[in-house]
C-alpha cells in the first residue's frame, strides 16, 4: 500500500517535470488531485487498510497532497511567467537616453598632461601674463635690442616697450626675481607670434620649465626631459640632444624625438629626417643669473620650452594647426 | 645658407657620404635643414651615341637622327651644326627636367616625332658653350650616365646658421667644423699676389669720420681691368650655392664672401668724385638711390660711404647705383671693412633691406679676416679681368680691444655638464675649432679665442663648445635632486580645470579662441559708445584687421565660433570658453588681464528620437547650466534677478538675468540680442553666460560637513496662489524661505500658469512645501497650523489670492 501511494508521488512529479504548458499542469492537477485523482481515491480507500496502517498512510498522504498542491502551483506560476516572457519584450537595441558629452579642447588636455608629469615630479605650476614688458620677453633673457636673436621670433608690439609675449621664458625671471633659489617651476600659457601660414598660428600655446638649484647640471636637463618624454610618449622613444642657440641657454640643446608616426624611417611629418624637433631646452645663461641677482658660483639650472600644438599634433594625429582655433564642433567632439 | 660639399672639398678632405656628413653637422649645432643632388636633373640623361643623320623633311636647319642610347634607339630631332653620325654627345631623355625648367616630352617638330633631346653644355647647366651639341670624348658607352661619365657628384646642404654662428657663414668656417668633426686639418686657400705697380697713396685716401660705426675699412685698387662674364668654373660655384653670376668683378667679391665670409664691396674707381672714400653717417633725410634702384630717404643713424663728395654706398648693406661696376669700368677699389653689428642692423631695419652682406655684418664679421678676403679677391680680380694690381693697401684701424684669453676651469666644466673629461681631452677638443689653449695647471686652461668667434665671451660659451664637440649624446643622463613629494597646483588652476570638468559633463566643449579680435566686434556686439570694453589694446603691427586688438570681452569670440559652425550646418552647439580679456590701465604699463568664462547653448536641446520629441533650448536651460556648474563647485547662495533694460546692449531685453553672490555680480545669463544674433548670421536664437572666473574660484567651496540623515518622515503640503503677473516667482519662493519656518526643508515650485480661469495681468503659481522635524514625526494638525500660517503670509505679503 505504502509502495503505491509513492509510485503516486514518483509518478506525479515526473509528469510535472515534463509538462510545458499551463493546461498540462491543469489536467495533472485533475488527475492526480481533482475528485477523481488518485490522491484523493487513495484518501477515500484508506479505510481497507489494516488499522494499525491507517493513521501513519493517512499522515503520508495528506504531506503528498500538500506538497503536490506546492509544486502544481509553483509550475503554473512558472509557466504563466515563461508565457508573459515571451510576449512581453523590449527592443534592446533601440538607443537608449545618453547624456550628452562635451570635449576638453586638446591643447588643454595636452596642457593638463604636461603639468601633471612635471608636478609629480616636483614643479610648481605658475603662469605669467600674455602682454609683457619688453624687459621680460628680451632683455631680462639676454636678447638685447638689435640683437640678431630677435629675428628668431616675429613679435607683435604694443608699444615700443611692451610686447606680446613671443614665448612664456619671461615667467623665467618674474619667478626667480620674487624668490631665492630653488626654483623649481613649469609654465604653460599662450604665446603670440606675427607669423600666419600653414603650419603657424599668429597665437600658440608653449610650457616652459625651470630648475635652478646647486649642483644642476647639462646630465640632469637630460635625465629630467628624458623623463618627461618617456610618460608623454611611451618609454621606447628614442631621444637625441644636438647642440643650438637660444640666447637665455648656454649651452643650449633641441631636443629631438624619433618620429612617433614613422618609428624613424622618414615621413612626411618628420620632413623625411626620422627626427621630430619637440623641445628647446639648456643650461640657464649666467647673464640671466646676472639680471635677477643669483650668485654664478653658486647655482646652475636648465631651462626648456616646448610648443603644446606640436605636442598634440603627435599625440592626436592632427594634420592642420589651424583647426584648433576654428572651433569646429566636429572636431572639438572628438577629443 | 647653401653649401657645396664639392666646394668644400677645396678646404678639407672629406671622406664621409654626404648624408653621414650631414648628420654629423647637425649633431654639430650646424642643422643641416636640407641635402640636395646638384646633379639631380641630370638623372635622366645618358650617353647617346649619333647612328645616322637625316635631313628633317620640313625644315632646313633640322636634322633627324637616330640615336643609341644604351637600350634601343630613339629618333631624335636636332639642330645643332656639330651633330654627324658616330658622336657621342648628352642625350636627355623624355622626363627630363632642364636647368631653364623645361620639361622634356615626346614631341612632333614639325610633322618629325622626336623622343628626347641632344644637349648642349648651356642647356645642361653644365658649361658656357651653347653654340653646339656637348661632344663627349673618352669612347664611354652609350646608355651610361652622364653623371658617372662626366662624374658629376655634388650634395647642396641647406644649413639653418643659429644667429651665434656668423663664421660658419662662410664656406671655410663650415670646413673647419667638418676638419674637427673628422680630426683632420683644413687648407685654406694659398694664393699669391701677381706683380703690383704704382702705389695706392698717390692714388686714393680713406677717412674713416665714424669709428664707432666702422672701425676697420680696408682698400685695394685694381687698374686696367676688363669687365666680362666669369669663367665657368666662377660661375658654377657660385650657382651651386644659388647666387647668380653677374660679371667677373661682381663675382669674386661673391666668391670671396662665400668662401671666408667677409662681404666685400666693388667701386667703379673713376665714379669716386674725388677718387676718395669718406666713412660718415648721413644727413638727416639725405636721398640716396641703393643698387636694387630704389630711391630712398636716409637719417643720422645710417653709416655712409661716401666720394669727396656725395654718398655711394650704404656701409655694410648695399652699394649705389652711382658707383656700380658697368662693362666699361677699368679701375676697381674693393672695400673690405668691419661695421659695427648694432649699426648695420638698425639700418637694414629702417631699410627694410636684408642683403647678404648686412646679414653677415649684423652678426659679427671676424675684424682679423678683413685684409685676408681684401688680397683675395684684389688676386683673383686682378687675374680674372686680366688687370695689373695697385701696389699698396689702405687700412684704416680703429680697433682697440685685443684678442680675448679666458680661463677654463676642468672642474666647473665637468660640474655644469654632468662630465668627466680631463684637462687634455678639453683642450683637444678647443684646438680642433682653431682656439689657442695652453695649460694652466693641472686643474684649469687658458684659451685664446678666435677672432672669427665672435660668439665666444665667457668660460660657458668655452663649455658649450666642449659640449658640443665631445657630442652632447655622449654626456650621461642623470635626474636631478628633487624633493621626495610633489606639489600641489593653485587654488585658481584646480578651479579653472573643475570648472571645464563639469561643463564637459553638461555636454558643453571646449572651444580656444584668437586673443585679439577685430576693433569693430565691440560694434557687432552693440556695445555703448561710453563702454569701458570699447578700450583696446590695439597691436601696432597686426597680421590683419581682424585680429588687430586684444580682446575686452569672450563674447564675440565664442559667436564667431557659432557662426562659423552653424554656417557648416552645425546649428546645435554648446561651446565654452576659458580666457583672458586685457583691460588697459591709465596707471600700469601694462593691461588688467582678468580671466573670463563664457557658455554658448544654440539650437536643440534634446534630439528628436524613438523617446523624445525635439525640442528646442531656451533660457532655463543657460540658467540651469550655471545653477548646475554652482551646485557642482560647491556655490551655494547665488541669485538671479532680470536685468534692468540697457545693462548689456548685446544681451535680449526682459530675456536676460545678472547673476549675484551675496551682493556682488558674478555675470549675467541669458539670450542674444536678435540684432546680434542677425549680425553674427546664427539664424536661430542663441544663450549665453558670461562670468568671471576669478570671482567663481574664490566663491566656490570645497569644505564639506555632513549633516545628519533625517530619522523622521517628511510631510509635503501644496499652495497655489494668484499673484500679478509681474511678480517674480521666485520672490513667493525667497519669502516663504525668508520667514523661516524650522520645520519647511524645501520649497519646490512645480507650476505657473496663466490664461483662463486665471484673470487677465494674473497668473497662478503652484509650489510644494516639504515639512520635517529631526526630533519627532509631525501630525497633521502641526503642519497644516504652520501650512496655513505660510499661505497667509503670502496673501498679506504679495496681494494674492486663493484659486476660486
Amino acid at each position: 500500500m505504502e509502495n503505491t501511494l509513492e509510485r503516486i508521488y514518483a509518478d506525479a512529479m515526473e509528469a510535472l517535470a515534463s509538462a510545458t504548458d499551463v493546461d498540462a499542469v491543469s489536467d495533472l492537477s485533475t488527475q492526480y488531485l481533482g475528485r477523481k485523482g488518485h490522491i484523493t481515491h487513495y484518501l477515500r480507500n484508506i479505510s481497507s487498510l489494516p488499522v494499525a496502517e491507517r493513521p501513519q498512510a493517512g499522515k503520508r498522504a495528506n504531506e503528498i497532497k500538500r506538497s503536490l498542491e506546492g509544486e502544481f502551483k509553483n509550475t503554473l506560476t512558472r509557466l504563466a511567467n515563461v508565457s508573459k516572457t515571451a510576449t512581453d519584450r523590449i527592443d534592446v537595441s533601440l538607443p537608449g537616453r545618453v547624456p550628452e558629452k562635451g570635449s576638453l579642447h586638446p591643447i588643454t588636455q595636452i596642457t593638463n598632461h604636461i603639468c601633471n608629469i612635471f608636478s609629480q615630479m616636483g614643479f610648481d605650476v605658475v603662469e605669467g601674463p600674455e602682454v609683457e614688458t619688453d624687459y621680460y620677453n628680451f632683455e631680462a633673457l639676454n636678447i638685447p635690442k638689435n640683437h640678431p636673436a630677435r629675428d628668431m621670433q616675429d613679435t607683435f608690439y604694443v608699444s615700443d616697450n611692451v610686447v606680446l609675449r613671443t614665448h612664456t621664458s619671461p615667467t623665467q625671471p618674474r619667478v626667480m626675481e620674487k624668490q631665492p633659489p630653488p626654483v623649481r617651476i613649469i609654465a604653460p600659457g599662450k604665446v603670440y607670434r606675427c607669423d600666419s601660414d600653414l603650419t603657424h598660428t599668429p597665437m600658440f600655446h608653449q610650457v616652459e620649465g625651470l630648475l635652478v638649484d646647486r649642483h644642476v647640471s647639462f646630465a640632469d636637463l637630460k635625465g629630467t626631459l628624458t623623463a618627461f618624454i618617456h610618460q608623454m610618449f611611451d618609454d621606447q622613444t628614442t631621444l637625441r640632444f644636438r647642440p643650438s642657440f637660444f640666447p637665455f641657454t648656454e649651452p643650449s640643446a633641441e631636443v629631438d624625438i624619433r618620429c612617433v608616426i614613422c618609428r624613424g624611417k622618414g615621413c612626411r611629418v618628420c620632413s623625411q629626417t626620422g627626427w621630430l624637433e619637440i623641445l628647446g631646452s639648456g643650461m640657464v645663461h649666467p647673464a640671466v643669473f646676472e639680471n635677477i641677482g643669483y650668485d654664478t658660483n653658486r647655482y646652475t639650472g636648465f631651462a626648456f620650452g616646448m610648443g603644446v600644438e606640436r605636442i598634440a599634433m603627435l599625440k592626436y594625429g592632427i594634420d592642420d594647426i589651424r583647426r584648433y582655433f576654428d572651433n569646429d564642433y566636429r572636431f572639438l567632439s572628438q577629443f | 645658407m647653401k653649401v657645396s660639399v664639392n666646394w668644400l672639398k677645396e678646404y678639407v678632405p672629406i671622406d664621409m657620404a654626404a648624408t653621414d656628413l650631414a648628420d654629423a653637422l647637425t649633431m654639430a649645432g650646424l642643422e643641416v635643414e636640407a641635402v640636395e643632388d646638384r646633379y639631380a636633373h641630370l638623372e635622366t640623361v645618358v650617353v647617346g651615341q649619333v647612328v645616322d643623320v637625316l635631313p628633317h623633311p620640313n625644315a632646313e636647319r633640322l636634322k633627324l637622327c637616330r640615336v643609341d642610347g644604351g637600350n634601343g634607339m630613339v629618333t631624335v630631332v636636332c639642330g645643332a651644326p656639330n651633330v654627324m653620325t658616330g658622336v657621342r654627345a648628352p642625350l636627355a631623355r623624355v622626363g627630363t627636367r632642364l636647368p631653364d625648367g623645361t620639361l622634356l616630352a615626346k614631341t612632333v617638330i614639325r610633322g618629325e616625332t622626336s623622343e628626347g633631346m641632344l644637349c648642349s653644355e648651356v642647356e645642361l647647366g653644365l658649361g658656357l658653350d651653347g653654340s653646339g651639341l656637348m661632344l663627349l670624348e673618352g669612347g664611354f658607352q652609350p646608355g651610361t650616365s652622364l653623371k658617372t661619365a662626366l662624374n658629376l657628384f655634388d650634395c647642396i646642404f641647406e644649413i639653418g646658421l643659429t644667429p651665434n654662428r656668423p663664421d660658419c657663414l662662410s664656406m671655410l668656417g663650415v670646413a673647419r667644423e667638418i676638419a674637427a668633426i673628422q680630426g683632420v686639418k683644413m687648407n685654406p686657400p694659398v694664393f699669391s699676389l701677381p706683380d703690383v705697380k704704382g702705389d695706392i697713396r698717390a692714388l686714393t685716401s680713406v677717412t674713416i669720420e665714424a669709428p664707432g660705426h666702422c672701425p676697420r675699412y680696408a682698400a685695394r685698387l685694381v687698374d686696367l681691368i676688363t669687365v666680362a662674364p666669369s669663367p665657368y668654373w666662377l660661375q658654377d660655384r657660385l650657382r651651386s650655392v644659388g647666387v647668380r653670376p653677374i660679371n667677373n668683378v661682381v663675382d669674386v667679391t661673391n666668391f670671396v664672401m662665400l668662401e671666408t665670409g667677409q662681404p666685400l664691396h666693388a667701386f667703379d674707381f673713376d665714379h669716386l668724385s674725388g677718387h676718395r672714400i669718406v666713412v660718415r653717417t648721413a644727413a638727416d633725410q639725405e636721398p640716396f638711390t641703393t643698387l636694387d634702384q630704389k630711391a630712398r630717404r636716409l637719417s643720422d643713424q645710417v653709416l655712409m660711404i661716401c666720394d669727396g663728395e656725395k654718398p655711394v654706398a650704404v656701409g655694410g648693406v648695399m652699394g649705389g647705383l652711382n658707383s656700380e661696376i658697368e662693362d666699361a669700368t677699368t679701375r676697381v677699389l674693393i672695400e673690405s671693412a668691419c661695421f659695427d653689428p648694432i649699426s648695420i642692423r638698425k639700418t637694414s631695419k629702417a631699410l627694410g633691406l636684408n642683403t647678404d652682406a648686412s646679414h653677415r655684418f649684423e652678426r659679427g664679421v671676424d675684424p682679423d679676416g678683413t685684409l685676408f678676403a681684401l688680397n683675395r679677391a684684389a688676386g683673383l680680380m686682378a687675374e680674372l679681368g686680366q688687370g695689373r694690381l695697385v701696389e699698396g693697401v689702405i687700412d684704416e684701424d680703429f680697433r682697440t680691444s685685443g684678442p680675448l684669453v679666458l680661463s677654463l676651469g676642468v672642474r666647473s666644466t665637468n660640474d655644469l655638464l654632468g662630465t668627466d673629461l680631463d684637462r687634455d681631452r678639453m683642450a683637444a677638443l678647443l684646438e680642433s675649432i682653431d682656439f689657442e689653449v695652453q695649460a694652466d695647471g693641472e686643474a684649469a686652461l687658458q684659451v685664446r679665442v678666435p677672432s672669427f668667434r665672435v660668439d665666444v665671451t665667457r668660460p660657458q660659451d668655452l663649455m658649450e663648445e666642449v659640449a658640443r664637440l665631445s657630442g652632447y649624446n655622449q654626456i650621461p643622463t642623470t635626474f636631478p635632486m628633487l624633493p621626495a613629494q610633489g606639489t600641489t597646483p593653485s587654488p585658481m588652476m584646480v578651479r579653472r580645470n573643475q570648472v571645464r570638468e563639469i561643463l564637459c559633463g553638461f555636454g558643453y566643449s571646449e572651444a580656444v579662441n584668437y586673443s585679439f579680435i577685430s576693433a569693430d566686434s565691440c560694434d557687432r556686439i552693440q556695445l555703448d559708445a561710453d563702454d569701458p570694453r570699447r578700450h583696446h589694446i590695439s597691436l601696432l603691427n597686426p597680421i590683419s584687421e581682424e585680429q588687430s586688438v586684444m580682446r575686452t570681452t569672450l563674447v564675440p569670440g565664442i559667436l564667431e565660433a557659432g557662426q562659423r559652425n552653424i554656417a557648416r550646418q552645425q546649428n546645435n552647439l554648446r561651446l565654452f570658453e576659458i580666457g583672458k580679456v586685457f583691460l588697459p590701465q591709465s596707471d600700469a604699463p601694462l593691461p588688467l588681464e582678468k580671466e573670463m568664462l563664457v557658455g554658448l547653448w544654440t539650437g536643440r536641446r534634446a534630439t528628436a528620437t524613438w523617446h523624445t520629441r525635439e525640442a528646442a533650448c531656451d533660457f532655463f536651460d543657460i540658467k540651469g547650466t550655471v545653477q548646475g556648474l554652482a551646485l557642482a563647485l560647491g556655490l551655494t547662495e547665488l541669485s538671479f534677478s532680470a536685468m534692468p533694460d540697457g545693462q548689456c546692449t548685446y544681451m535680449r531685453a526682459g530675456h536676460t538675468a545678472q547673476v549675484f553672490h551675496d551682493g556682488g555680480m558674478l555675470g549675467i545669463v541669458g539670450e542674444v540680442d536678435v540684432e546680434v544674433v542677425n549680425t553674427y548670421s546664427l539664424k536661430q536664437p542663441a544663450f549665453i553666460f558670461e562670468l568671471e572666473v576669478e570671482a567663481i574660484g574664490r566663491l566656490a567651496s570645497d569644505s564639506k560637513q555632513m549633516a545628519p540623515i533625517p530619522r523622521f518622515p517628511s510631510t509635503a503640503r501644496d499652495i497655489t496662489v494668484i499673484v500679478d503677473q509681474t511678480i517674480e516667482s521666485g520672490r513667493l519662493l525667497d519669502a516663504v524661505a525668508q520667514f523661516g519656518e524650522k520645520l519647511v526643508e524645501d520649497i519646490y515650485l512645480f507650476d505657473v500658469f496663466a490664461g483662463d480661469p486665471i484673470p487677465a495681468g494674473k497668473k497662478s503659481v503652484s509650489f510644494r512645501v516639504v515639512y520635517r522635524s529631526a526630533e519627532r514625526t509631525l501630525e497633521d494638525e502641526t503642519v497644516n497650523a504652520i501650512h496655513h500660517h505660510l499661505t497667509h503670509r503670502l496673501i498679506d505679503e504679495f496681494g494674492a489670492a486663493l484659486p476660486a
